[in-house]
């Protein structure tokens, strides 16, 4: 398990424990590079451990896919999470999210769309899901 | 990656040192949980400086960890969560309600102490 | 202009057209520019000059700018790309920005680039009437593009450091208030926007691990109005600090604010609130100060 570049993409597979740890550093890595602050390089490393432990613990196998992205004036960050597992049922159920701060355990997707600039579940069920997750650098840091 | 753990008179202190994973996280809590049993400690520490990210498991397991904590009649300061860990943790909706927590070890100490005696103390959610 | 050493016997004509293709225009064209470059500059920073342009620059440096954005040009045209001269117009932009050049004249100076190499253009090929419109349909949109790429980059440019400028600003104006040991206060006036009250509340945290405070009032007697963005926002701000081993006391909190927290779901009386920002920090002071109270009276606390 580990990480490779395959043309302007970064991977990291994901089948372990430390496959988690590793997929959210690599994040916060590009982050970084990407002149992310360090604020949102938390946020962005939170939001990959989340999805990434979720492929972990419903698909056993996946992936996580890192693309750096510009839009002419400022760097983004693209994150893929893939997997072939049984797949969500009910995605906009999945999604749901309230407003409300004395969130219970912790809110995994909602959680992390609500972070992200751009936030895309693709699944069917018996073939997988693909969490598609963007976000900018921040115009005011 | 083992979590040292510190017996500091009727305290136990848990110094994180590095990114731990879910794997690790759960470790920690089995051997907290035993010592605490078997020191039969009143307070214990868990420093998480270290951690530059602490999403829903490590909540979860933190949360664990004090609850189990206080059932053995100890109780559990979580302290050296880092602002921006902070900013995220709250974002993402990850709360520690229910659980103590202070700026660093030394405010830790000082708050397990006035537990201790009895004291009153400031409010801690 | 003075007469010019000729340029290389252009390229066989194109068998189906007749005609030399653009991309052979364009290298004679290249070759023309890059010959001449020497008066043609020099041409071009003279009616930079007299065009009152890149005034806060001195002459020198104007020329010693002049000759790369030339070159730069001149590449451009030859190569067909525009990334490099992209970077080179945000480079550029980055070195006069500061000297206090404008929009307009960083669009007058190239356009004038334009015109000096069009005219140039018209010299050399007076005579053939036929080939000078080729070679001005090979020019023109070449150069209104480089036009156009420079004059992007700049204003990006400037956009960028506009944007830093403000962020410093905001950062010199924090307005977290150390006043007691222990003890901070956060005066929130005005408008809130959800990138201002994002970057208060990072300053905060940062405040209160930097102060060690143990107590933040955190007074919005000057806030008139409150989304639930932001209300949401002040919200993870409480429990953000909390996390930080402070507690949060609330002040100024008017009805209509009151009403938003309730209705983005926030429990009050979990909120610890006080009427106004003198009663807050003394509310603040007994909370620090306070050492052995009787056990049973902390439980009715808050």
């Amino acid at each position: 398990m580990g990480g490779s570049t395959v043309a302007d993409a970064l991977r990291c597979l994901i089948g372990s424990d430390a496959d988690v740890v590793q997929a959210r550093q690599m994040g916060r890595e590009l982050a970084s590079q990407l002149g992310f602050s360090p604020g949102d390089q938390t946020v962005i490393a939170a939001a990959i451990s989340e999805i990434a432990r979720n492929i972990l613990m419903y698909a056993k196998r996946g992936e996580v896919q890192f693309t750096k992205i510009s839009d002419g004036t400022r760097p983004g960050l693209i994150v893929v999470a893939e997997d072939r597992g049984p797949g969500i049922s009910d995605v906009p159920r999945a999604l749901q999210d309230g407003y409300s701060t004395s969130g219970g355990l912790g809110l995994g997707l909602p959680g992390a769309r609500r972070l992200m600039d751009d936030f895309e579940v693709v699944s069917a069920v018996g073939e997988g899901t693909r969490v598609t997750m963007k976000k900018w650098k921040r115009v005011n840091g | 990656m083992e979590v040292p753990i510190l017996k500091q008179g009727h305290y136990l202190i848990a110094s994180i040192q590095s990114a731990l994973s879910d794997a690790d996280l759960s470790q920690l809590r089995e051997k907290l949980i035993e010592r605490v049993g078997k020191f039969r400690a009143r307070g214990v520490i868990v420093d998480v400086t270290a951690l530059d990210v602490m999403d829903s498991f490590a909540v979860r397991t933190l949360r664990d960890i004090a609850h189990m904590a206080r059932l053995r009649g100890s109780e559990t300061v979580i302290v050296g969560i880092q602002p921006e860990v902070a900013f995220a943790m709250v974002q993402l909706g990850l709360t520690l309600k229910g659980v103590a927590t202070a700026l660093d070890l030394e405010e830790g100490l000082e708050f397990l102490n006035q537990q201790g005696q009895g004291h009153g103390r400031l409010d801690r959610g | 202009m003075s007469k010019v050493k000729d340029a290389p016997p252009p390229p066989p004509p194109d068998p189906q057209t007749g005609h030399e293709s653009t991309q052979a225009l364009l290298r004679e064209l290249v070759a023309h520019l890059r010959q001449n470059r020497t008066q043609l500059r020099e041409e071009w920073a003279r009616r930079i000059t007299r065009a009152q342009l890149l005034t806060a620059m001195t002459e020198e440096e104007i020329f010693a700018e002049a000759t790369s954005v030339y070159d730069n040009y001149v590449e451009a045209l030859e190569t067909g790309t525009f990334e490099a001269l992209q970077a080179y117009a945000r480079n550029l932009s980055e070195r006069i920005i500061p000297r206090g050049v404008e929009t307009h004249e960083v669009v007058g100076i190239v356009l004038l680039l334009r015109d000096v190499l069009a005219r140039s253009l018209f010299a050399k090929y007076h005579e053939d009437f036929t080939k000078l419109n080729r070679i001005l349909d090979a020019y023109e949109p070449a150069a209104n593009r480089i036009a156009n790429t420079v004059a992007v980059g700049f204003v990006q440019e400037r956009e960028r450091i506009i944007r830093q400028q403000q962020e410093a600003i905001r950062e010199l104006s924090t307005p977290v208030l150390q006043v007691r040991e222990r003890l901070l206060i956060l005066p929130i006036i005005g408008v809130i926007d959800p990138q201002r009250a994002r970057q208060l509340t990072e300053q905060l945290l940062r405040a209160i691990r930097t102060n060690r405070a143990k107590v933040v009032v955190i007074d919005i007697t000057g806030v008139a109005a409150m989304d639930s963005n932001v209300a949401n926002h002040l919200v993870q701000t409480v429990e953000a600090s909390r996390l930080l081993g402070a507690t949060v006391i609330v002040t100024g909190l008017s009805p209509e604010i009151a009403q938003t927290l309730v209705t983005i779901g926030v429990d009050l009386s979990e909120m610890a609130t006080v009427g106004d920002l003198q009663g807050g920090i003394e509310e603040a002071e007994r909370l620090l100060g306070y050492k052995v109270i009787p056990f049973t009276e902390a439980t009715q606390q808050a």
